[in-house]
């Protein structure tokens, strides 16, 4: 995530009390009293409280919290199908809390597209027709939406299915349709509230994988919301940590699991496979010594003997890595003589990207270990991962 | 001690308000009659002006197309007996009425019902009405008819409208309140407006318990339409009437069976009608 991405949505001071004397409450929340004791008091539930964040266009964005936790009220009153009671949500230069009726029907129509949890589908309309339902509310002629339900259904991979009805499908095709009605609509940002929950695991996974996929082929703005930890940090460019209707932490997965803001965020992210989210670039180390490709067979073995190395990458002028060579090719070529180490080099060694996360490197340290090279897109070598480090930062990052 | 409590005169209340009615609303009233009148006559003789043989034909095959052979089979037997007992234009006088009396019901029950489903307040002044509608003995109706639209088949039809109208009203706000909410939260946010919304979603969700409550409501017009012979409505209700006048209990049966009859066609071919659109 780079600073150069526009914000799309501005969400400020955001609270919602669901009661009916609102203003005693957020005064007792302003003295700092909390939200048990407010519902205590005066029997209003506080249900958000000073919410603040910033949706970044084309991002994924988790809202990750329990049941209870307010994340279903936040994302229902970004599209105020829940009224908040204070606070500011700015899309597109309007003020969502302020728009009049007619007005929230056009915000709702031209930027909000939803995802239901248990899908939502219209049971009287078939798979077409619900795909078609945002834009045939808007007044899209016949011929275009047809067209536009079409494509979205392609999209999740529902061709042929547009005359079925949805209780002819299965929860995962359901949802798929759920998704397709949602991108048909080409509203400017995806609501997901709990899109994948009901679903079971498998599929679940699938739909996980497509929707990273589309994601990153469309660049909608999505935001998700989530109970399930694994998923937040699966799918999610940033994710939102919400507890009693607060924001804990906010912050990109490796954050998240890196640096958790508190006691709560760490007690959360004990029990998940670390593997999967932390990054290679976080493990490498620097590589303490490497061969260029013009160096002779003595150079290269003298550079060995001085690292205690086995094996040594080999690298031309602009740090390209061309391969490895292994420290008994080198003696021997040595021994006869030979004053360069090209024909020696081994170009079939393990490699990996510095954004890879750590599981995908496993099936690298089975049979021979050479230490892996983790290289960028230029084939620079940026530095090397050996197996130990890799069982250090999980254990380490286990304890924190 | 004998304390002298004045019976209240809720009676005489009830008859001068009905008093008032009738002669400041005789305009309306006589209009009403006769536009009925008009349409009651223009349909029984468009029934009547085809053949036995070809109403029974189009029913049966109606109740072929719609629900399958058994119901054919019973339809044909049936009316083949209605027929055969020489009450073939009574049965017509009683289904026009039906006819008249349930679309008139419908008519003003589906505003009315969907109007109790979006309000809350609406639901809560209608529903004791309904409750007074439907508890309320059937014959009391027959009488303030009499004065509004005079003795006859129109007096009938708004009695059995009064009586009838209820189970459409209810069963209309029933069907629209059950539909799921997150559906309507789905329709909110995608941007439908009101209508919308009713139109695209609630309406045809509650499409079979509405049809429900026509099915019903066409079973209360019936049975009413049968009393309503007391105040001059034709058909097997009169029947039924002079049988009882004159102590003949058999041919009393013959009406009753034809009615009888009449009912479970009805019945069947509306729940078919229902049901059809569900699985659709």
């Amino acid at each position: 995530m780079t600073d150069t991405q526009q914000t799309k949505i501005q969400v400020r001071n955001l609270s919602k009390v669901f009661g009916d004397d609102a203003k005693k409450a957020l005064k007792l929340r302003d003295e700092g009293l909390n939200r048990a004791q407010i519902l205590e008091k005066t029997g209003q539930t506080l249900g958000l409280s000073n919410i603040n964040f910033d949706v970044r266009e084309g991002e994924l964005l988790v809202i990750m919290g329990l049941s209870g936790s307010g994340k279903s009220t936040l994302i229902r009153c970004l599209n105020r199908l829940i009224e908040p009671t204070e606070g500011d949500i700015i899309i597109g230069g309007e003020n969502i809390p302020q728009l009049s009726d007619k007005a929230l029907l056009q915000c709702r129509r031209r930027h909000f597209s939803m995802v239901f949890q248990n899908f939502a589908l219209f049971p009287h309309r078939t798979v077409q027709m619900n795909a078609e339902y945002g834009l045939e509310i808007r007044g899209v002629d016949k011929a275009e939406r047809a067209e536009k339900a079409k494509n979205a259904l392609k999209q999740v991979g529902l061709e042929g299915w547009e005359h079925a009805y949805p209780n002819q499908l299965s929860g995962g095709m359901q949802q798929r349709v759920g998704l397709a009605r949602a991108l048909a609509n080409d509203a400017s940002v995806l609501l997901m509230d709990e899109a994948f929950s009901a679903l079971d695991p498998l599929i679940r996974r699938d739909m996980q994988q497509e929707l990273i996929e589309l994601q990153h082929r469309m660049k909608k703005t999505t935001i998700f919301i989530t109970h399930d930890l694994d998923e937040a940090l699966h799918i999610g460019d940033r994710i939102i940590l919400l507890r009693d209707g607060e924001i804990v932490q906010i912050g990109t997965p490796e954050e998240v699991l890196t640096q958790p803001a508190d006691d709560y965020v760490a007690r959360f992210t004990e029990g998940v496979d670390r593997s999967r989210v932390v990054t290679s670039r976080r493990v490498m180390r620097p590589v303490r010594a490497t061969a260029h490709h013009d160096d002779g067979p003595r150079t290269a073995l003298r550079k060995m003997s001085e690292n205690a190395l086995d094996s040594i990458y080999v690298v031309d002028r602009e740090r390209k890595l061309l391969g490895i060579v292994e420290v008994d090719d080198v003696d021997e070529a040595a021994r006869a003589g030979k004053d360069s180490i090209q024909e020696l080099l081994i170009t079939d060694f393990p490699h990996i990207g510095p954004d890879e996360p750590l599981a995908t490197l496993y099936p690298m340290f089975q049979g021979k270990s050479y230490p892996v090279a983790v290289i960028d897109d230029q084939q620079r070598l940026l530095g090397v991962i050996v197996k130990g480090a890799v069982l250090e930062q999980l254990a380490q990052t286990g304890e924190q | 001690m004998d304390f002298d409590i004045p019976r209240i005169p809720l009676g005489n209340w009830i008859e001068s308000g009905l008093d008032f009615l009738t002669t400041e609303f005789s305009g309306v009233t006589r209009a009403i009659s006769r536009g009925t009148q008009s349409g009651i006559n223009l349909l029984n003789d468009g029934l009547m002006w085809l053949p036995e043989w070809a109403l029974i034909a189009l029913v049966v095959l109606l109740c072929w197309k719609l629900s399958g052979r058994r119901l054919a089979i019973g339809g044909l037997a049936g009316l083949a007996l209605i027929w055969n007992l020489g009450l073939w234009n009574p049965m017509i006088q009683t289904l026009t009425l039906v006819v008249i009396a349930t679309l008139v019901a419908i008519v003003i029950a589906l505003p009315l019902g969907i109007l109790a489903a979006v309000s809350d307040r609406f639901y809560r002044v209608i529903m004791p009405v309904l409750d007074f509608m439907q508890t309320m003995p059937a014959f009391v109706y027959l009488i303030p008819a009499i004065p509004f639209f005079g003795i006859g088949s129109v007096s009938g039809i708004f009695a059995t409208v009064i009586f009838s109208m209820p189970p459409a009203i209810r069963f209309t706000t029933l069907g629209i309140r059950q539909v799921p909410k997150d559906l309507i939260e789905a329709a909110d946010a995608y941007g439908s407006t009101r209508s919308q919304k009713l139109i695209k979603v609630q309406l045809p969700l509650s499409l079979p318990t509405l049809m429900g409550g026509i099915n019903q409501t066409i079973m209360l017009a019936l049975s009413m339409v049968v009393i309503a012979a007391m105040i001059g409505a034709n058909g097997l209700g009169s029947e039924v009437w002079r049988a009882i006048q004159r102590l003949r209990p058999g041919e009393g049966f013959e009406a009753g069976i034809a009615v009888v009859i009449m009912a479970m066609l009805l019945d069947r071919l509306t729940q078919s009608l229902s049901g059809s659109k569900k699985t659709k």
